[in-house]
């Protein structure tokens, strides 16, 4: 077992190594996780265990005295309704498009950067900067400031060469919503990439340099190997967030004209339609969704965090 | 390293590269400085197509946002937004620190499992326990209370805060600890002597991260504040539908609310990798 590597720090009080004591001692240094292990526990798992029973009632809170199980009703209507199997639809898809530009965009950035030129920092800097505007004040500054057909920059500079003014949130609303989700997450991908492209190993690339290697055969048969972990944890990570975005869905269209995913979805539902039967179990196929990508970035992380520990 | 096969290459490539590493910089950095840009100028003139990029500058769209021009103040959001962060913060550290540490000792097998119990928690969508906290607070009185989000915040960032902790304190030497048990130091000494100042700058940085999730965060508190514990990005809800010309103030808020995230961000920048990929990436 690798993870043994700071082991010795367990052993620090050296009193006595009887029976009765290693057990206490073992509960002593046990002890100090319980806390954040139990508040865990309580208010992430219980409230999920809650939604799992409700979403096996026909429960609506207008109509409290109405309420009763249902069975697998709930989920039969979740994945039979329309507007519920579009918004499944329209997670999946905004979930994999923001993911793979933002990760190709990201690749590019990381490699562009990975090279030594004057100002890199400065440009290092200009280009996390998008990841650290709040959310919401992201979505506003495209909604309003950028896609405004009036007066909106994109306009505006399509203005000078003459170009078409399109409303691009009503004609393309899928789209509007991701460009901004990718410019807000490149550079969270650039990140990564990069810290993994600076992990290479130099003598490596210089001796395929040096065998007369080209650019490209590098990139292709050493960089990019390298990079494979590097690239899934980004994308895994990604995904976990950006299948929960709801800030711009919300902020960007209100979840209409058919951009309404499912955390939006359930939110409304529940929100403003009071369906808590019906949210619940739109929830639990969210979780269950998750699950599955879950497992994946699970075995990323953890294949990677062996790697670092035994490097230590 | 520098030898002479890697200079082979031409130099006006390179330059050629650094040049389109500068422009896509800027490409990026474009929105923001153009928010920034918008929100000095009038409403009238942020509002012009084309963009008036020369028009005079003038701190109405500020003094719109705060509340001079007759809107709702914003002090109240940002002050709630703050005491959400920062107390929040304050507990994630209060209970990550001991469960890191305890982590980072790792005596067993089982406790790498621990560990990923804490990450899995993170990978469940935070809208599937949405319902029952809702139904939890309005039943408990806790609707519109900014201590609830203080509690949900804990239980947001805490698993992110127990691995990153847990990978900065991973990288004490072992080999320093022994030296100082050998010289007899006791536990607290160690910590406080060894442990704490290699892990400090992690530390912080996960801190950082801390607040900026909790400053950022929408759902929690758009659906379980109302009047009086309303946080930063639930005022900037408010701006969803336009309200004739308000360009300026848009962007006022819109820069104004995102600053404290800005900053920390840039000051956590050197472990922002770390910490974002949850310790797997160094």
């Amino acid at each position: 077992m690798t993870a043994t590597t700071t082991a010795p720090i367990a052993a620090t009080p050296v009193h006595a190594r009887s029976a009765p004591s290693t057990r206490l001692r073992a509960w002593a240094t046990r002890a100090p996780l319980l806390p954040a292990l139990v508040f865990m526990i309580a208010v992430t798992q219980l409230p999920f265990v809650a939604t799992l029973v409700i979403s096996f009632f026909d429960w609506n809170a207008l109509y409290p005295r109405a309420r009763h199980f249902t069975g697998l009703d709930n989920y039969r209507q979740v994945l039979t309704d329309a507007d519920l199997r579009h918004s499944v639809w329209t997670t999946v898809l905004l979930t994999v498009t923001v993911v793979l530009v933002s990760l190709v965009l990201g690749l590019l950035l990381a490699l562009l950067l990975d090279r030594r030129f004057k100002g890199r920092g400065v440009v290092r800097t200009l280009l996390i900067a998008p990841f650290l505007v709040v959310p919401v004040a992201a979505a506003l500054l495209w909604k309003h400031v950028l896609y405004n057909p009036e007066y909106g920059l994109f306009n505006g500079l399509l203005h000078y060469v003459g170009g078409p003014q399109p409303d691009w949130i009503s004609r393309t609303p899928l789209m509007a919503v991701e460009a901004s989700l990718v410019w807000q997450w490149t550079p969270f991908m650039m990140l990564i990439l990069l810290a993994g492209l600076q992990s290479r190993d130099h003598q490596q690339i210089e001796a395929a340099r040096v065998d007369g290697a080209s650019d490209w055969q590098i990139f292709r048969h050493l960089t990019l190997p390298h990079l494979r972990r590097y690239l899934e944890l980004g994308a895994l990570l990604g995904s976990i967030y950006i299948v929960q975005n709801f800030d711009a869905v919300f902020t960007i269209t209100s979840g209409g004209l058919g951009t309404a995913n499912l955390p939006y979805t359930v939110y409304q539902s529940f929100y403003q339609a009071h369906e808590n039967g019906l949210a619940s179990a739109a929830g639990v196929l969210v979780v269950i969704g998750s699950i599955v990508i879950a497992t994946f970035a699970l075995r990323v992380v953890s294949s990677l965090f062996r790697e670092e520990v035994s490097r230590a | 390293m520098s030898t002479v096969a890697v200079r082979t290459r031409p130099r006006r490539q390179g330059a050629g590269l650094g040049l389109l590493a500068w422009l896509v910089g800027i490409a990026f950095f474009l929105p923001i400085a153009w928010m920034a840009l918008t929100s000095f100028h009038s409403e009238a003139d942020a509002a012009t197509n084309p963009p008036s990029f020369a028009a005079s500058l003038t701190l109405d769209g500020y003094r719109e946002f705060f509340g001079t021009g007759g809107g709702a103040s914003p002090w109240p959001a940002l002050i709630n937004s703050t005491v959400a962060s920062v107390a929040s913060t304050l507990c994630v550290l209060l209970l990550a620190l001991p469960a890191a540490y305890a982590l980072s000792v790792r005596p067993v097998r089982k406790w790498t499992d621990v560990l990923f119990f804490f990450l899995s928690t993170k990978m469940m969508p935070a809208v599937a326990g949405l319902l029952p906290i809702y139904l939890f607070a309005k039943n408990a009185g806790l609707l519109d209370n900014i201590w609830l989000l203080v509690l949900l915040y804990t239980a947001m960032n805490l698993p992110i805060a127990v691995w990153m902790m847990q990978s900065f304190l991973a990288e004490v030497p072992v080999a320093v600890i022994e030296a100082a048990q050998i010289d007899g130091a006791r536990l607290p000494t160690i910590l406080a002597r060894v442990v704490a100042p290699i892990a400090l700058p992690g530390i912080a940085a996960t801190a950082l991260i801390c607040f900026i999730f909790s400053w950022n965060e929408l759902l929690f508190a758009r659906v379980l504040t109302g009047v009086v514990a309303e946080t930063a990005p639930v005022f900037l809800t408010g701006f969803i539908t336009s309200q004739g010309l308000f360009l300026a103030k848009v962007c006022a808020a819109s820069l104004v609310i995102s600053l404290p995230v800005l900053a920390a961000g840039f000051a956590a920048q050197d472990k922002l990798v770390q910490g974002l990929s949850l310790g797997a990436v160094k």
